[in-house]
């Protein structure tokens, strides 16, 4: 363990560990904005700085390895200078439309605005402008919202290993962007949308439907495939708006395009909304639940009791819970009398 | 999973996914895993980017082998060969674990006999796969000792599925590479609760938890708790119910959340098998192909929709929380089943699902020290015993359930259906990274339709030159049991002479052309391999 | 002539190339053929082309040695070569009016030549010409008989440090590399040049790539690496022909490649990788990055390269003059190079003497030297005889030293207590013709165009910069915008992640320190050297004007009027500030204001 003297809080951590993390382990806070705990570090943002004894110049704590006896300054009025210099450039090349923003009360530059009381910007100037738009279904990508923090390179190469994006031109153009600007076409897994500061990154499907402070969470676990990953619904009036994963589950806060863009089939219009009956010439029918518990039942005993248990089957599903899979399996088996009960591991 | 059953004593992922960053060596055979289980690629990828090293064996050239040391590309249905001939390596290099084997195995003396002929040389023959390769993935396998091999369908879906479990397992056994910490045989589960399924009895042969129905202590105990007359007689895996009721014997049918019809074999012959029952009941949250021929269809609700459990692939259970309320008068599958089962005379009665999940608890003890209120933030791995036991993240640490463990002599079997002068490509059948099964959710999904909405089959350059081919071109695939229409992508994935189809689009049913053909244990199909031709047409109608 | 040793050096630069070298070659092979001289004397007439001797402007240069007797010619092109082979080579009398002037010689009288000392003097395609003066003797005897301990110990002790810009001791920089334990390491040579106007390292490379193969070899035996990089921009052709010229001729004699000279333990290869000209890249952690295939970013320090550089691995980087020094260190020793220089700054620089003055060219002197020295005796005053203003140094990351400042020396220290540096060498002399708002928008330009992006104080604070500045040369600027240039200037150093950003606004805040009343002129309206457009009008001087319609006529706004003959009139509501008639009048009769 390394000795650290952080603001005359002392410390240890562990070797390797950044100046940031022994900060946050000492519950000191540090802004910052590119870096994510998830990710290697960046050092672009430049608010995490902070003053280290024997050391000329600010550095980005997020960057900086503890080294032993360390003595670090986090909060001074130069700094808090600096910081906020930094966070009124940042912002004087950015919409500033909070009011319109799929991100407002949920984004880190705007609780940074707040904080540093950003009203009026010094440094107002030429901003960015993009008429493009990406046509991809999943992910809508406002790059004028973009802060150039790198979260979302960074989470596409080393979580993912797609490299889809990256930063492109250089200077004040400087933009992040699939090769040659071409729409994105890569996983769709989200993972940047899941890491990005900023409303610069969405879903598509988010648009218009209801902002984090009016969304009722709910963490449940992904119906797709057998990872089982920890999922948060995002629940408005009645419907799922969006998924996302909290980074402090198991699977880290990562998901796949399934997982994160696939909830629609919840509202479908497609869904099964009364029991269905057949009739003699082919078609459906809706029916009361009475009617076709009763006729299914009807059926079931019919059949059960002129060919036999055994002449019955049961399919259950790797989709339903273990709750419905243990009552199916006991009803097959103890209301029919048959161990014909399967269900689709093997397809 | 049930040959894995057979010869450990459980057929789960022996690690569980957080213990892939730490492993060594991860060896993939047959497991798609980047398209298939995302995520656990991601930890893939996590444990690469701390050293770990990657082997990848699969026909096809799949994402993950962009990561891949070593990427052994072998023929469709050589796996045993391919496996065999690893073996044979470890074994003439000394690498095996001897004190492990000594301690824990028996019978290594047959494995070493069946493969002696496997040399590297007679492996590539088999398997195309150059012998160099082969033998640099034994020395990268056995020489480590924390290392895991992965698996799914690419290992199951065959004739001779079965054996190749059995052949994946004599390389755990020989190397002494499982029952420690990131280090063990992990069949990655498809479906997010077909793990669950299994552990709550949803298996012809066993109650919940694998308690065999033929073994009359067990039926004593299950007639007992569930105050009922049970039978004692295995019952039909769910290849062979719709066999049966094709036959004539089985004459009804209750499917809940399933959609055969499109995921089975060889779709003709299912369709008919389902229009012969007398009565077809299936419950669901959609009116799928299957549905669409039941004398009843009842509307059930979704994961959103109500509470419960998942048990996923590395047998974690996990809440399931209820977000939403069902659209119209959709119920809870439990309430539609206890309804039913009061009027077949049998009283289900439960307050709730953790009623039971409880009961579920009660009858198997790996679940037994498991409640709701401990999985409210993370889930815990069974088995679980006690309600002080922390779960148990990686299988056999203080050795397997049933003292030594055999190793097993697998001899290489041909696929049941090859290429010939008629049918000269080898078809092969899996997943794409953007839809789900049948599709009946992610279908219904407008981005992922408007992404991966068409069915495709992927073909070599070589063969689309040869045949005059382009890229998005509408072709036939024919194969002795039906035909489909879909366009062609030409791609690196597959190589000359094989290839793939995605099974989830209804509209060229993968399944279709796929062979019925079963393991004769685990009744598994041979998705993987079948013989089909293709031909230039212009567009779907012309197919039929 | 029979008798005679004959020898022929063409200048075969960049610079002399496109003054016509290679023309100029071809004429001599041509005409020696043709008069027989060739056969007469045999193998005793020899030609070669040479690397810049550093006096570009009066190129293309030829040396005529006969019998070691030399005269040198300028502004030589190919139709002036038959009247040398007859009058000098064959009739023995030299063309005095070709010849060149006292100027060139000052140019050279003041300079101390350890890293040029071969450029322009062998042929740099002939490893042979290295080794005959004494090239590749250092590596035989390091190699042979020295641990690299000793070696670096001998690197120390001359004070070398890095002509990059940064000035870290090399030698030290070594010796940490050299006690790291590591499978690989990896020395680098620094060869991307990027500052507007800096010519050192393609000229040395251009001029003696052995002695910078030669300096990496040694590194490599001090620090124990296998694997060597050239970092060099592909904007540089001759350079890289040149360079991978000397790395075959290198491997052919056992210099590079495995068991060098023998020993059977030593192996070190060294491949070019061509930068796609980003300035950043010249930052090593950005330079590592793309040799690694990524976009050249550079990266927060520590973790400095030397402990882990390339694919993770200690790497040593090396600027080219810097390398290029290693081999004469080692073979005339640690004290006569530290002989040279200042207490702190040992040895000699390049630079790369540009602007308005009378000689520009490539020079090197002895480290402390007088600019003034430097301005008025090598460089020869300025140009037209007009008033020194200041001196940029240091290129864009660099400043401005004022005129009255003339006396100071040019080391490390002394340039960085005048707010500008020495960086790699760039020197740009400017008169009073010069604005100092708009060169300093100019470099300003630059860093914000080569920004990498990344960091936020660089990539935005370096662009309002620019847009302040763009501000005040259009007169719409107020006191504020000076204040905050001062105040976003020093925030930017202080915020910025890599050299690029902390230097980037150097050129704004030492004119700012050195030339206030420019930029409060500007304020006012006036642009006092008479650059900045916008704040120029353009009149006629009716006295003089002859009403001759030249301006009329080439003015492209149709802003002149007048009748023929008469004083005409420029309206400047159309007028858009080109030029064009105050440069076209030839009675000085438009005014410029």
């Amino acid at each position: 363990m390394i000795k650290v003297l952080i603001d005359g809080k002392a410390g240890a951590v562990k070797e390797g560990a950044t100046v940031l993390e022994a900060a946050r382990m000492l519950n000191i806070p540090i802004p910052t904005l590119c870096h994510h705990p998830k990710l290697s570090p960046f050092g672009g943002c430049r608010l995490c700085i902070v003053e280290i004894k024997g050391i000329p110049r600010p550095v980005t704590s997020c960057t900086t390895p503890v080294t032993e006896g360390m003595e670090v300054t986090t909060s001074t009025p130069a700094l808090e200078d600096l910081r906020k210099t930094v966070l009124e450039l940042i912002l004087s090349d950015h919409p500033n439309d909070c009011m319109l923003c799929e991100r407002a009360g949920d984004c880190t530059l705007q609780e940074l605005a707040y904080f540093y009381d950003v009203k009026e910007n010094r440094f107002a100037g030429e901003r960015r402008i993009y008429e493009k738009k990406d046509g991809n279904p999943f992910i809508e990508r406002d790059m004028e919202k973009c802060i150039l923090c790198g979260r979302c390179v960074n989470a596409c190469e080393e979580i993912q290993g797609v490299s889809a994006i990256d930063f492109a031109y250089r200077g004040f153009k400087s933009k992040i962007c699939p090769p040659y600007e071409h729409d994105l076409n890569c996983e769709f897994c989200g993972q940047c949308v899941a890491v990005c500061p900023t409303g610069a990154l969405t879903g598509k499907g988010w648009s218009h439907k209801g902002r984090q402070k009016d969304i009722k969470e709910v963490d449940t676990t992904c119906p797709y495939c057998g990872t089982g990953c920890g999922i948060t619904l995002h629940v408005k009036r009645n419907e799922v708006v969006r998924v996302t994963s909290k980074e402090s589950g198991w699977n880290e806060g990562w998901l796949c395009a399934k997982g994160r863009f696939g909830y629609s089939f919840i509202g479908s219009p497609e869904r099964l909304r009364t029991p269905l009956i057949k009739e003699a010439a082919g078609g459906f029918r809706e029916a009361s639940w009475d009617e076709a518990l009763e006729y299914a039942a009807k059926r079931l005993k019919e059949i059960k009791e002129k060919h036999g248990p055994d002449s019955i089957g049961g399919l259950s599903s790797a989709r339903c819970t273990n709750e419905d899979n243990y009552l199916f399996q006991k009803f097959m088996r103890a209301a029919i009398g048959t161990n014909n009960v399967d269900h689709c591991a093997r397809l | 999973m049930a040959s894995l059953a057979t010869i450990f004593g459980s057929g789960a992922m022996t690690n569980s996914i957080k213990e892939i960053e730490g492993m060594e060596v991860i060896f993939t055979i047959g497991s798609n895993t980047k398209e298939t289980h995302p995520v656990i690629a991601n930890r893939m990828l996590k444990a690469i980017r701390k050293g770990a090293r990657l082997i990848v064996a699969d026909p096809r050239k799949v994402p993950l082998v962009k990561f891949a040391e070593i990427f052994l590309r072998l023929r469709p249905g050589t796996d045993v060969a391919l496996l065999n001939g690893i073996a044979h390596v470890i074994l003439k290099e000394g690498l095996q674990n001897d004190e492990f084997i000594t301690e824990r195995t028996e019978r290594l003396e047959g494995l070493k006999k069946s493969i002696e002929a496997f040399t590297p040389e007679a492996a590539s023959k088999i398997t195309g796969v150059p012998k160099e390769d082969i033998i640099k993935a034994a020395l990268l396998y056995g020489g480590s000792r924390r290392a895991g091999i992965f698996y799914t369908m690419g290992i199951t879906q065959h004739t001779h599925g079965t054996d190749n479990v059995n052949a994946i397992a004599n390389l755990a056994l020989l190397t002494g590479n499982i029952g420690r910490e990131s280090t063990g045989i992990n069949p990655l589960r498809g479906q997010n609760n077909v793990q669950g399924a299994c552990d709550a009895g949803c298996l012809p042969n066993v109650y919940p938890g694998y308690q065999r129905v033929d073994m009359p202590m067990v039926k004593n105990r299950f007639q007992e708790a569930w105050k009922a007359t049970l039978s004692d007689k295995e019952g039909l895996k769910s290849t062979e119910m719709i066999k049966s009721a094709a036959e004539g014997k089985l004459k009804a049918l209750y499917i809940m959340g399933e959609n055969p019809l499109i995921t089975d074999p060889n779709i003709g012959h299912t369709t008919k098998a389902l229009e012969n029952l007398d009565f077809l009941l299936v419950q669901d949250i959609f009116l799928t192909e299957t549905a669409a021929l039941a004398d009843v269809v009842l509307p059930a609700t979704c994961f959103a929709e109500k509470n419960g459990t998942f048990i996923n692939t590395e047998r974690k259970v996990q809440l399931v929380r209820k977000a939403v309320e069902p659209p119209g008068e959709a119920r809870e599958d439990m309430r539609i089943i206890s309804e039913l089962s009061v009027r077949l005379g049998y009283p289900m009665n439960y307050s709730s699902s953790e009623a039971a999940f409880e009961e579920l608890g009660n009858l198997w003890p790996a679940l037994a020290g498991i409640s709701y209120s401990r999985i409210r933030s993370e889930g815990i791995h069974w088995p679980c015993p006690t309600k002080d036991h922390p779960g148990t993240d990686y299988l056999y640490k203080a050795g397997f359930p049933r003292g030594r463990v055999s190793f097993s002599a697998v001899e290489y079997i041909p696929p049941a259906e090859l290429a010939d002068d008629e049918y000269p490509f080898v078809l092969t059948t899996g997943r794409n990274l953007f839809q789900y099964h049948s599709g009946s959710m992610t279908r219904r999904v407008a981005p992922i339709e408007a992404h991966a909405g068409e069915p495709y089959v992927e073909i070599s350059a070589e063969d689309a030159s040869r045949l005059g081919i382009r890229d998005g071109l509408m072709i036939r695939v024919k194969s002795r049991r039906g035909q489909i229409g879909l366009k062609a992508l030409i791609t690196g994935r597959v190589s000359e002479g094989l290839l793939f189809i995605p099974m989830h689009y209804k509209e060229a049913a993968a399944n279709v052309l796929t062979s019925d053909a079963l393991d004769p244990y685990a009744k598994t199909p041979e998705f993987k391999v079948c013989a089909v031709k293709i031909e230039k047409i212009n567009s779907y109608e012309e197919v039929l | 002539m029979k008798n005679k040793e004959i020898g022929i050096k063409i200048c075969m630069g960049t610079g002399g190339i496109a003054a016509g070298g290679t023309q100029v070659m071809e004429a001599f092979t041509e005409h020696l053929r043709s008069s027989g001289i060739e056969a007469s004397v045999e193998k005793r007439c020899s030609m070669h082309r040479v690397g810049c001797r550093g006096l570009c402007a009066k190129d293309v240069l030829v040396d005529i040695l006969i019998d070691g007797d030399k005269t040198t010619y300028q502004y030589i092109t190919s139709e002036m070569v038959p009247r040398i082979v007859k009058e000098h080579l064959i009739e023995g009398a030299p063309i005095e009016e070709w010849t060149v002037g006292e100027d060139y010689h000052n140019f050279h009288r003041k300079q101390v030549k350890v890293v040029l000392s071969d450029c322009g003097n062998i042929d740099p395609e002939d490893i042979n010409a290295y080794i005959a003066v004494g090239g590749y003797e250092a590596t035989k005897a390091a190699v042979k008989s020295m641990t690299p301990e000793e070696v670096i110990d001998i690197i120390k002790k001359s004070g070398l440090r890095g002509r990059g810009g940064a000035g870290f001791p090399t030698g030290l920089k070594w010796e940490i590399c050299n006690k790291i334990q590591s499978d690989h390491k990896y020395i680098i040579c620094n060869a991307d040049e990027g500052d507007p106007g800096a010519f050192m390292d393609r000229s040395v490379i251009e001029g003696n790539p052995h002695a910078v193969i030669e300096g990496m070899i040694i590194g490599a035996y001090s620090i124990g690496a296998a694997g060597g990089y050239v970092y060099i921009r592909a904007e540089y052709p001759l350079a890289v022909e040149r360079l991978k010229i000397a790395l075959r001729q290198a491997r052919e004699n056992n210099f590079l490649g495995n068991k060098i000279l023998g020993r059977g333990f030593l192996n070190f290869d060294i491949k070019i990788k061509l930068g796609a000209g980003a300035f950043v890249c010249g930052e090593e952690t950005a330079l590592i990055a793309s040799i690694e295939g990524r976009r050249g970013m550079p990266r927060a320090k520590p973790p400095f390269p030397v402990y882990s550089g390339l694919w993770g691995k200690p790497t040593v980087i090396n600027n080219v003059e810097t390398l290029a020094n290693i081999p004469y260190i080692m073979r005339k020793g640690a004290g006569w190079f530290s002989s040279y220089g200042t207490e702190k700054s040992k040895g000699t620089k390049v630079f790369a003497l540009t602007g308005k003055v009378k000689n520009s060219g490539l020079i090197e002197v002895p480290m402390g030297i007088p600019l003034r020295e430097i301005i008025y005796d090598i460089g020869g005053g300025i140009e037209g005889e007009k008033a020194l203003k200041a001196v940029q140094t240091g290129g864009p990351s660099g400043g401005c030293i004022p005129a009255d400042m003339i006396d100071i020396k040019m080391d490390y220290e002394s340039l960085a207590q005048a707010g500008s540096i020495v960086g790699s060498g760039g020197m740009i002399v400017l008169d009073e013709d010069d604005c100092m708002v708009n060169v300093a928008k100019y470099f300003l330009q630059f860093t914000q165009a080569e920004s990498c992006g990344k960091c936020v104080p660089c990539r935005i604070g370096t662009k309002r910069l620019l847009e302040i500045l763009d501000k005040i040369t259009k007169g719409q600027g107020t006191e504020d915008d000076l204040k905050l240039l001062e105040k976003l200037g020093s925030d930017i150093k202080s915020a910025s992640l890599c050299g690029l950003g902390q230097t980037a606004p150097n050129p704004i805040l030492s004119t700012l320190k050195y030339f206030r009343q420019e930029y409060e002129a500007h304020l006012e309206g006036r642009c006092p050297a008479k650059v900045c457009r916008d704040l120029l009008t353009y009149s006629v001087i009716e006295k003089f004007c002859t009403g001759c319609g030249a301006c009329k006529r080439v003015c492209p706004a149709g802003a002149v009027t007048g009748e023929k003959k008469k004083p005409h009139t420029i309206d400047s509501s159309l007028c858009i500030k080109c030029g064009a008639c105050f440069d076209v009048c030839k009675f000085k009769a438009v005014a410029k204001e």
